[in-house]
């Protein structure tokens, strides 16, 4: 099996086995693989049906779908653990989305981007150009990314919603940065998440 | 098991019944024409039953006795196919009501030595997966691997994970619905009126005169045809292009009313050769318990429930992009239901210029999903 990325291989490490388990923007079923050789009971929701083809053909529960519009047909607390790797900033309405993660999920694992690295920084302070960096590969005009965030921003907005950060990882490539000043220094980030 | 009798091609079997029916009648005797292909392992975990849709049969990879073609499913049932005879032991009935060997109108009714025709009760889709659930019993297959069927047999799938949750282990159902809509009857009930506008149909008794509907059934097959077919599709295929005339090699139109036009013909050409297949009164009650089918009413009106006993069955759902019969809404409806019901599903709209069709049709993604579908509930 190939090396799961990085804030996948947190998630996949942190996630109780045995447990109950949404992946939204679950793509080929990377990472529901490996939860499943874990003994979770792996679901996902992916929008390209290229890769629900590939997840269903793996054997795994896959459903083609929007996590925009379709995490309002699953019940309260049906999972123990939602997940959102690197789809948030693609969501059109990331803050209902998070409501949604967080009302099907006793707890979710949420994972994204930094826009305030400090490469990004450069790019745009000094060079001028939407940055393209390994975290954010893609061109501004064909980006998916609709909702950049920081590191800092997510932390506000979970406080004004009154969610619990459980724990949260910091990250530049696969290498685990500190806490501190996480915000300049770290490429993209995992928090989970409680109501 | 090679040399018992109820195994292989053009079976059938002659059940005493009595058969309970949602209309409140009891069938008794009930007949079952049905094929098997493959062999039932020693512990019984590998018997997959098909279901066919509403003009389909139990010839689902074997020769059909009548028009000799190959059987409607070969694309997904055979040698290296999906579901395969040297790994699966296959079944394929021939639904209740229908013409080619199990209980229908054609049947002589044994009280009066005629045939049922019109006297026939009216059947329901759960009336036809409790036939074959009769016939499983009569074969010694408790658990199904797998039920498998697309468009009405879609329907017979979601019935049988409703009403048999414990006996299916895997449900796949393409192109289908959890209940007819109002379009879907109103396509039928053209069909009806067309049949039973036919002098010929006589109230349903034309069995003796040797003459039956051929008319009324060819024309419902006509407008039932074109709802199979996407109008991309049918664009592609035919556009406005005329029929050949002798001397003429584009075609003329004739200022008549032949068929002009090579759908005219292609319509035509679908109509008239079902009649030799198919029985007209047949088609009024198969079409009549597609109507009635409305998997959630049965429950309550919450789609989610019927699913209720299903937490051990893993569902597939394939909905096709052209498909406008049972266009992907449909299949996202039962989808939503089987998360609120906590079942394990998959789901995907694969993409097709064929509509509904498409799933009999040489579709290579849904080959490749109902395959590792399939194989994943083997290993677990």
């Amino acid at each position: 099996m190939s090396e799961l990325r990085p804030d996948l291989a947190i998630i996949a490490d942190h996630v109780a086995p045995a447990s109950r388990v949404l992946d939204v923007g679950c793509g080929d079923g990377e990472l529901m693989d490996v939860l499943r050789a874990r003994g979770c009971d792996a679901r996902g929701i992916e929008i390209d049906p290229r890769n629900v083809s590939l997840a269903v053909t793996r054997g795994l529960s896959v459903v083609q779908g929007d996590a925009d519009t379709d995490l309002v047909n699953y019940p309260d607390n049906a999972f123990d653990y939602a997940i959102l790797s690197q789809t948030l900033q693609t969501a059109r309405a990331p803050d209902q989305v998070l409501t949604e993660l967080l009302r099907i999920g006793r707890r979710a694992f949420v994972s994204f981007p930094n826009f305030a690295y400090w490469r990004v920084r450069l790019s745009l302070a000094w060079g001028g150009r939407m940055p393209v960096t390994p975290a954010l590969p893609v061109s501004w005009y064909e980006t998916q990314n609709i909702h950049q965030l920081t590191i800092d921003d997510f932390r506000a907005f979970v406080k004004e919603r009154g969610i619990t950060v459980e724990q949260a990882w910091f990250l530049t490539g696969a290498r685990r940065r500190g806490e501190a000043a996480a915000n300049l220094r770290a490429e993209h980030a995992v928090f989970l998440l409680r109501r | 098991m090679t040399d018992d009798t109820r195994f292989g091609l053009a079976r059938s079997v002659t059940l005493a019944g009595p058969l309970r029916l949602d209309g409140g009648a009891r069938l008794s005797p009930v007949s079952v024409a049905y094929e098997t292909y493959g062999q039932l392992n020693a512990d019984g975990s590998n018997a997959i039953l098909i279901c066919h849709a509403l003009t389909g049969d139990q010839h689902v990879a074997s020769a059909h006795p009548i028009t000799g073609k190959p059987g409607w499913w070969t694309r997904m049932v055979g040698a290296g196919k999906p579901i395969d005879p040297a790994r699966h032991f296959i079944i394929c009935a021939n639904v209740l009501g229908s013409c080619l060997g199990s209980s229908g109108p054609a049947t002589i009714d044994p009280k009066t030595g005629a045939p049922y025709a019109m006297r026939f009760p009216v059947i329901t889709i759960r009336d036809m997966v409790r036939a074959q659930a009769l016939l499983l019993d009569h074969l010694g297959v408790d658990t199904l691997a797998a039920v498998v069927g697309g468009s009405m047999g879609g329907m017979q799938v979601l019935q049988w994970a409703a009403t048999y949750p414990d006996r299916v282990r895997s449900a796949v159902v393409i192109a289908s619905a959890a209940r007819h809509s109002a379009q879907n009857i109103a396509f039928h009930e053209v069909g009806r009126q067309a049949i039973m506008a036919d002098p010929k149909w006589n109230g349903g008794d034309y069995y003796a005169a040797g003459d039956p509907p051929a008319a009324g059934l060819a024309v419902a097959r006509m407008a039932a045809h074109i709802t199979y077919l996407s109008e991309a599709g049918l664009t592609e295929k035919f556009g406005r292009r005329l029929q050949k005339r002798p001397g003429k090699e584009n075609g003329a139109k004739s200022f008549g009313f032949d068929a002009d036009f090579q759908i005219e013909s292609y319509l035509r050409h679908q109509g008239i050769s079902f009649v030799d297949r198919f029985d007209a009164n047949s088609y009024l009650y198969i079409t009549r318990a597609m109507d009635y089918f409305d998997l959630a009413e049965e429950h309550g009106g919450l789609l989610a429930t019927a699913f209720a006993g299903c937490k051990q069955t893993r569902f597939c759902l394939v909905s096709f992009d052209t498909d406008w019969l049972y266009p992907t809404a449909e299949s996202r409806a039962i989808v939503h239901a089987l998360n609120a019901a906590g079942a394990p599903v998959s789901f995907m709209e694969l993409s097709s210029p064929f509509g509904h069709d498409a799933f009999l049709l040489d579709v290579p993604e849904l080959n490749r999903v109902v395959d590792g579908f399939l194989r994943a509930g083997e290993t677990r």
